[in-house]
């Protein structure tokens, strides 16, 4: 006498790569799946109810999971777990399906494409990663199935669907005021210094090396704790960040500089790191 | 009269089963009707129904097209308006391939049989049906969408219309294909109507405004 299982698979709703989804489902189902408990004396078979004794799982030696990839145009174009639409036009289909121990347990080619044996190694080595992955959530996902079976909590399809509530809250949406913001910034880019001198064409030596104003003097000597920021702004943007800069109290991280200020702009509130940048004098655009 | 129990529902004994999840609804018209409205995206052939089949084979004198059922459908290339066994070299059924898009009906359709589908109406003529032309994009929806689209006065229909002219075909096996002058066009038509699942009445008038405004 013998067991006999049969894993039955209904599709409710699918965006193509059926195959994929399939195979995680089936080896899943397997692996979650209890028998009931058997003990075998001479010829006498008892076969405990789940009420005596807890059912136990099936052995299951390895868990493989299928990886599809779709080629388009003659194998130029290659497309990891393609959705309906990407299935319906592409060229060819390669199936391959591997464990976490990555050994490939089937590999399967349909469609017109001619594969070279590196695009096939280069799949192998791209399902390996995707199964590693999917065989970690399957582990996370039984174990903690286990748990809240354990507990007493509740489990199953209906408590694994994330709960999707319309909550009391409500975001008032901030007015910002623009009446005269116009005036704002005529009288910011009034103030303002004109913009460095613009080197429009680069002077070329050889094909290759060319060269854009006079460059500076190197002064990587002097800056231990300071940093070099590249300025590559419009005027516009740039009186705008100045404005900020002097307001802004927190750490701020943005790129955004003014080629025009001699003084160093200190950004950071913060002890630890102190954020100097040096803008030098009229200095022409530098290319790094 | 006598009343109808539509699909969805079923007799048991005296009294009526229900078979699938959704809305009941009631015509009073010649004798009174019960149906289910339900939500499904599997399409099962039914005898009448007016699909988009796709050319997957050429044998011999009939075609084998993918209606999206559980077994693919034939259609004799005589099915055509103005095709007749002498007359072989029929412009239409010649040029069919692999691949084409069919309009047709279904002539035969039970669970017993393979369907089998015409391009002809009962007195001959093609009455809109026959090869779908050249480009525009083929699309599957919900069998829901496709009887809400195919209410006479349909406001989806209408308001889309004021967009951009198209040519729309729909099937009841929940395939939709669109033409529009350009590609962009077209593929927003195909991102509305896939969104009119979803979306409410005012969302997509909100969604439409926005396109036309643009």
């Amino acid at each position: 006498q013998v067991w006999q299982i049969r894993l039955d698979m209904h599709l409710l709703n699918h965006d193509g790569n059926i195959t994929d989804a399939a195979s995680i489902a089936g080896i899943v189902a397997l692996c979650h799946f209890r028998r009931p408990d058997v003990s075998v004396q001479g010829e006498e078979v008892t076969v405990y109810t789940p009420e005596e004794r807890d059912p136990v799982p099936l052995s299951i030696h390895h868990m493989p999971i299928c990886v599809s990839f779709a080629f388009f145009h003659q194998g130029t174009y290659l497309l990891v777990d393609p959705t309906e639409r990407e299935e319906r036009v592409m060229d060819g289909l390669l199936v391959i399906a591997m464990n976490k121990h990555r050994d490939i347990c089937t590999i399967q080619s349909s469609g017109v494409v001619m594969l070279v044996q590196d695009q096939i190694l280069r799949c192998s080595k791209i399902t390996a990663v995707k199964v590693a992955e999917i065989t970690e959530l399957i582990q996370k996902a039984l174990e903690n199935d286990q748990k809240v079976r354990k507990e007493g909590g509740k489990f199953g399809f209906a408590e694994s669907i994330p709960n999707q509530r319309i909550t009391a809250f409500k975001m008032e949406s901030a007015a910002v005021d623009t009446n005269n913001l116009e005036q704002q910034a005529g009288e910011i880019i009034a103030k303002a210094d004109p913009p460095s001198e613009v080197f429009a064409n680069p002077i070329l030596h050889t094909p290759g090396t060319a060269q854009i104003g006079e460059g500076v003097e190197n002064s990587w000597g002097d800056l231990e704790e300071s940093e070099k920021e590249e300025a590559v702004e419009e005027e516009g943007e740039s009186e705008a960040a100045a404005f900020e800069c002097h307001k802004v109290e927190t750490e701020d991280t943005s790129a955004v500089r003014e080629t025009k200020n001699d003084e160093p702009i200190v950004l950071s509130d913060s002890e630890e790191e102190e954020v100097v940048i040096l803008e030098p004098q009229e200095l022409p655009r530098k290319t790094r | 009269g006598r009343l109808l129990c539509g699909p969805g529902l079923r007799r048991s004994g005296a009294g009526l089963l229900v078979t699938k999840c959704g809305l009941l609804r009631h015509r009073a018209a010649g004798g009174g009707a019960y149906w289910v409205d339900s939500q499904q995206k599997r399409y099962v052939p039914v005898k009448g129904d007016h699909v988009i089949g796709i050319v997957t084979a050429k044998a011999g004198d009939v075609f084998r097209l993918d209606v999206g059922g559980s077994e693919p459908a034939s259609l004799s290339y005589l099915a055509f308006e103005g095709a007749t066994k002498r007359n072989r070299p029929n412009v239409q059924a010649s040029a069919l391939g692999v691949g084409d898009l069919i309009y047709g009906q279904f002539l035969v359709a039970n669970k017993d049989m393979e369907p089998e589908m015409v391009c002809i109406d009962s007195s001959g003529k093609s009455s809109g049906m026959g090869i779908i032309g050249q480009d525009g994009f083929l699309f599957k929806v919900s069998l829901g969408l496709i009887r809400k689209l195919l209410a006479p006065k349909c406001e989806i229909i209408q308001d889309l219309s004021q967009l951009y002219p198209f040519e729309l075909v729909l099937g009841m096996n929940g395939r939709i294909w669109v033409k529009a002058k350009t590609v962009q066009q077209t593929l927003i038509l195909v991102n509305i109507l896939e969104a009119c699942e979803y979306m409410t009445a005012e969302q997509r008038k909100q969604a439409l405004a926005k396109l036309s405004g643009n």
